[in-house]
């Protein structure tokens, strides 16, 4: 199954969709107006396999991105139990802030930086035991069953998004395990996409501090936040040049 | 005369093994009165996911299985996940301690032990329930003060475990 991975993504026909969705809302404005009875971002059922339907992606707003706020990484420590060993060098980092200043202007940019799920992941391309691979959904992640600590995807991420867990870990969450010899990243919260939860830690976190950098969601489906967003004012790819077609925009850089 | 012989034969090794097998029924006898006893999760009728005498015998066979279902297709069902094992199987002791896979009491180290049986699950996967580790950790961080203020924000309540 997983060496069977097709990267191209098949055109999505959305007409059934769209009527699916015209259908509920004409039953839910018949019910009570004003009232929301269903909700788009529904979770499957949890013996339903995910399917290329949903391509799940984040936008980042680097505007309201703030300098000195964290709140994004301690969100995401705290939901995956990444908790530090006191070795920054080499404890895990699934996402982390960047500042980068415009020398000619010195304006600064703050954003942060994780997996950037592409289309056409490089570190899927280079693993030589099949353990990384990208979910039909869209979501890059790492069988850890599979890997061998070989630690090639690191070197071909150009987003430097993947940790190796350099020492026995413990107290690791139910949700999220992780151990050494293996190496991780950010799962775009997969976990809270199955349950339904239609959001991430990351983006919970932010939105809960005010900042609204931070929006999760399905880039297929045309009436989603995100999409909206990404039609309207655009988003860009870091390291466009590369063709990787990544699941995280940005705005503002 | 050669059937006789053989059934003779026959006869002993089922003394013998008879025999072998008394301390290992004891040793369960005896380990289980230390064990926390599973959550009453399931009625009389269906004690486990699938028969006791079969989950004995074939409980990885279901947790491989389902592992590649999971990590891959994303299929999150509850019957035969490991999470769901040791939300009902990893109960705490009189204490209100949960026990770790390294201890004596721990419901699988229990009879891996006593079988010799080596598995690196645990290395990797949570041996407690969420509530039990997130209790022992570290109960001062920050962090965790922080996660639960996110959890009020979102009305969640207390952190569930999955």
């Amino acid at each position: 199954m997983r060496y069977k991975l097709d990267l191209d993504i098949e055109e999505v026909n959305t007409d059934r969709r769209d009527f699916l969705r015209r259908a509920a809302t004409v039953g839910g404005l018949a019910i009570a107006p004003g009232v929301i009875l269903y909700q788009t971002g529904a979770a499957k059922p949890a013996d339903q396999a995910v399917s290329s339907q949903q391509r799940w992606g984040m936008l980042v707003n680097t505007n309201v991105c703030q300098e000195d706020c964290d709140a994004c990484v301690t969100a995401c420590n705290e939901e995956h139990g990444l908790w530090d060993l006191g070795r920054p060098e080499t404890d895990a980092q699934w996402i982390r802030k960047l500042n980068v200043k415009d020398k000619q202007t010195g304006h600064v940019t703050s954003l942060p930086m994780m997996c950037q799920h592409c289309e056409n992941p490089p570190c899927v391309d280079v693993c030589p035991t099949g353990a990384s691979f990208r979910r039909e959904d869209g979501i890059v992640l790492v069988d850890k069953h599979t890997c061998i600590g070989c630690r090639y995807c690191m070197l071909a991420c150009p987003y430097k998004a993947r940790s190796f867990v350099h020492e026995p870990l413990q107290d690791q969450l139910p949700h999220s395990p992780r151990g050494k010899g293996c190496v991780e990243s950010c799962t775009l919260c997969v976990h809270k996409v199955d349950r339904g939860d239609n959001n991430t830690a990351c983006a919970e976190a932010c939105a809960k501090d005010g900042h609204q950098a931070l929006l999760f969601g399905d880039l297929n489906d045309p009436s989603s936040e995100i999409s909206k967003q990404l039609k309207q004012h655009g988003g860009t790819q870091i390291r466009a040049d590369l063709g990787l077609n990544t699941g995280v925009r940005y705005q503002g850089i | 005369m050669r059937i006789l012989k053989s059934k003779w034969h026959i006869l002993v090794c089922l003394i013998i093994t008879l025999i072998a097998y008394v301390p290992m029924f004891n040793a369960f006898a005896e380990s289980s009165a230390d064990i926390p006893k599973p959550k009453s999760n399931y009625s009389d009728e269906t004690r486990c996911v699938e028969p006791v005498a079969i989950m004995r015998k074939q409980h990885f066979v279901y947790l491989l299985e389902h592992r590649d279902k999971t990590v891959i297709e994303g299929i999150r069902t509850t019957q035969y996940s490991l999470n769901a094992c040791i939300d009902c199987h990893i109960t705490p002791n009189a204490e209100g301690e949960f026990a770790r896979y390294s201890d004596d009491t721990h419901f699988c180290a229990s009879c891996h032990q006593f079988t010799a049986v080596n598995i690196d699950c645990f290395q990797c996967h949570a041996d407690r329930p969420e509530e039990a580790i997130r209790k022992t950790r570290n109960p001062n961080t920050t962090v965790t003060a922080h996660t639960q203020e996110i959890h009020e924000y979102l009305q969640l309540g207390e952190t569930q475990p999955h």
